[in-house]
């Protein structure tokens, strides 16, 4: 995504000119504010809990050096062992399933709003709306919305006669974290329409005037030669998507709780942090931090492969 | 970085179609009609669950609980006025606004300065200044959750609306300054050297030259930071403990077991949360598609 292209520095015509000429007082008054708040804050914080995590907690004292005994304890403690695939498996399955439905409807409407400008002003506010109301709200509005006797959506659902499918959709393991998917979508759509809406903007036209004119379909158009341009486009979002996913923690707690709903069936890696930090044993520092190394090094590791990989698929 | 200036241009009309060979002119209205439906359903799903709230927030718990979808029979605040006042959102709403306020200001004003030093001027170490910086772009930065609870504890700072002003203020310095500098990059920078040839000291130069060119990326800078520290939840939940100094996630979920069985009650509390912004998204639109596309541009 970002960093490793803004690593290139530019090459740097002016730097005869300016060379010695900014003191070192004026750059240490102009960036230690910000090196200060963001290391003491942010770099600090984390650096603390990969050293909290080599150690054995009693409550908050600290007791022995143990390595990656906590690592280890995170993977074997039962319930902690059962509970970390689980989330995990919630994470990807959320993941998977917020790109299957959240992008492809985002780059539908997209595509919509591209071939069909009126009110494209309109519709991309419109579509976009949720996006910046509070996850917790959004949970919030959601259960309510969902409630099993008297939510709206059972009572429409009843109203034209499919009482079948009126359900506790939140308190039943099978329908929660499909529910879970869908809201987020509902969400975040906005995202990908209209990061993809800018890319379908600059698709020059000649190229899809001159695949028509050879004769080419609009499906076939659009495969063959604004999707590949589409690509940059999708990495983005595929990295975006991967990290939101991967960090969701209010929206969750909001429909479910801090136990991830139902049977724990919307628990994730960002609740079960939570809980061991905050509701665990007497070595809750230790193993919590471990878990956290472990979550970091996952979602880190993984954006950058992601980025690299999808970097190199490119179209130039 | 062009991108940041200029929203999404809006394609013009449907010039392609008149170059289709096979003469359909007819399909296209069709389809434009088509379209224009799937469009509005979609509209629906988007905004229907807000006006769903929104209804409920003018109507009793007991009509709620008879009929849950439809319209308020009269136009009755009483639900706004039990949540503003004995469920405190009042409080809630003014804690926000404080700490939103304040690091958002704290946030762009460090960033700025950071981003101008780190764009413009060539210093040793100044790649791997801005690496440090860009890296939390990446980094899930609420896995340092418990150190900085102890952190806070041992400075004073657990239950305190100063603490949770730093913590936002820091957390937005790898967006705001990625922001800034890729807008900086893209401005020429005469107008700084005329100032510097006229003898202006840095510090100068920054206030009256920099800061009223910076304003279109200190706009969408200032949006993308005031929407996720308005809405977080996680670090107050943990930091804060006492119900006068909560921002609103915090004390909707409060508000939210209080009053379980009151509905209009929630609506209207959601309503009243959801105001603020509303009011950004009013004003900033077009700083937030520049925003959400920043990443975007080559």
């Amino acid at each position: 995504m970002v960093p490793a292209q803004e690593l290139n520095v530019r090459p740097a015509r002016r730097r005869r000119r300016q060379a010695g000429r900014t003191s070192l007082g004026w750059i240490a008054a102009f960036c230690l504010p910000a090196f200060a708040l963001y290391g003491l804050f942010v770099v600090v914080p984390l650096v603390t809990a990969f050293y909290y995590g080599l150690f054995r907690w009693e409550g908050t004292r600290q007791a022995n050096f143990v390595g990656i005994g906590n690592y280890r304890e995170v993977f074997t403690r039962y319930p902690l062992s059962e509970e970390i695939t689980a989330a995990l498996g919630h994470n990807v399955l959320f993941f998977v399933g917020t790109m299957a439905i959240q992008n492809t409807i985002g780059l539908g409407l997209a595509v919509l709003l591209h071939r069909n400008p009126w009110g494209k002003r309109l519709f991309q506010t419109l579509f976009s709306l949720p996006y910046l109301i509070s996850p917790l709200i959004v949970g919030y509005i959601w259960s309510l919305l969902l409630s099993p006797t008297f939510g709206p959506i059972n009572y429409v659902l009843r109203g034209v006669g499919l009482d079948s499918w009126a359900r506790p959709w939140l308190g039943e393991p099978d329908t929660a974290l499909p529910v879970l998917i869908l809201v987020n979508a509902w969400q975040w759509i906005g995202g990908p329409m209209l990061i993809f809406g800018a890319a379908l903007a600059g698709v020059p036209r000649e190229l899809e005037e001159a695949a028509a004119i050879d004769g080419a379909s609009a499906a076939r158009t659009f495969w063959k030669v604004r999707f590949p341009l589409l690509i940059p486009a999708v990495g983005v979002i595929t990295v975006l998507t991967f990290i939101g996913c991967f960090n969701i923690f209010d929206l969750v707690y909001a429909l479910g709780g801090s136990d991830g709903g139902p049977g724990g069936a919307m628990d994730v890696l960002g609740l079960l942090y939570y809980r061991t930090a905050f509701q665990g044993g007497s070595n809750a520092i230790g193993e919590s931090s471990a878990l956290a190394m472990l979550i970091f090094v996952f979602i880190f590791g993984i954006s950058v492969v992601l980025e690299r990989a999808l970097r190199r698929r490119e179209v130039t | 970085m062009k991108a940041l200036m200029t929203t999404p241009r809006t394609t013009p009309g449907t010039t392609s179609r008149s170059a289709r060979p096979d003469g359909t002119r007819r399909r296209p209205l069709t389809r434009g009609i088509g379209i224009q439906v799937i469009l509005w359903s979609y509209a629906g799903i988007a905004f229907g669950p807000l006006l769903l709230v929104l209804m409920g927030s003018f109507r009793s718990n007991a009509e709620i609980l008879r009929a849950p979808v439809g319209l308020p029979s009269s136009f009755d605040v009483s639900n706004y006025v039990r949540a503003w006042e004995t469920a405190s959102i009042s409080t809630y709403l003014i804690n926000s606004l404080a700490v939103t306020g304040a690091s958002v200001v704290l946030c762009v004003s460090v960033s700025a300065l950071a981003a101008y030093a780190l764009a413009r001027w060539r210093f040793r170490g100044r790649a791997l200044l801005a690496a440090f910086f860009l890296s939390g772009l990446m980094i899930p930065a609420k896995l340092g959750l418990l150190p900085v609870f102890y952190m806070f504890q041992s400075m004073g700072l657990i239950d305190s609306r100063i603490g949770l002003v730093l913590l936002y203020a820091a957390g937005g310095i790898p967006f705001s300054v990625f922001v800034i500098m890729g807008f900086m990059r893209g401005l020429p920078g005469e107008l700084e050297e005329a100032a510097r040839i006229d003898g202006a000291h840095e510090g100068r130069l920054f206030v009256s030259i920099v800061l009223p060119l910076m304003r279109p990326a200190l706009a969408v800078v200032t949006v993308f930071q005031f929407a996720p520290t308005w809405n977080d939840f996680f670090y107050p939940l943990v930091l804060m403990r006492s119900g006068d100094k909560y921002t609103i996630p915090v004390g909707l979920t409060r508000f939210f077991g209080e009053f379980a069985a009151d509905r209009g009650t929630l609506f209207a509390g959601l309503v009243i949360a959801l105001v603020p912004l509303a009011v950004v998204f009013a004003l900033a639109t077009k700083q937030i598609v520049a925003g959400l596309t920043a990443g975007m541009s080559r």
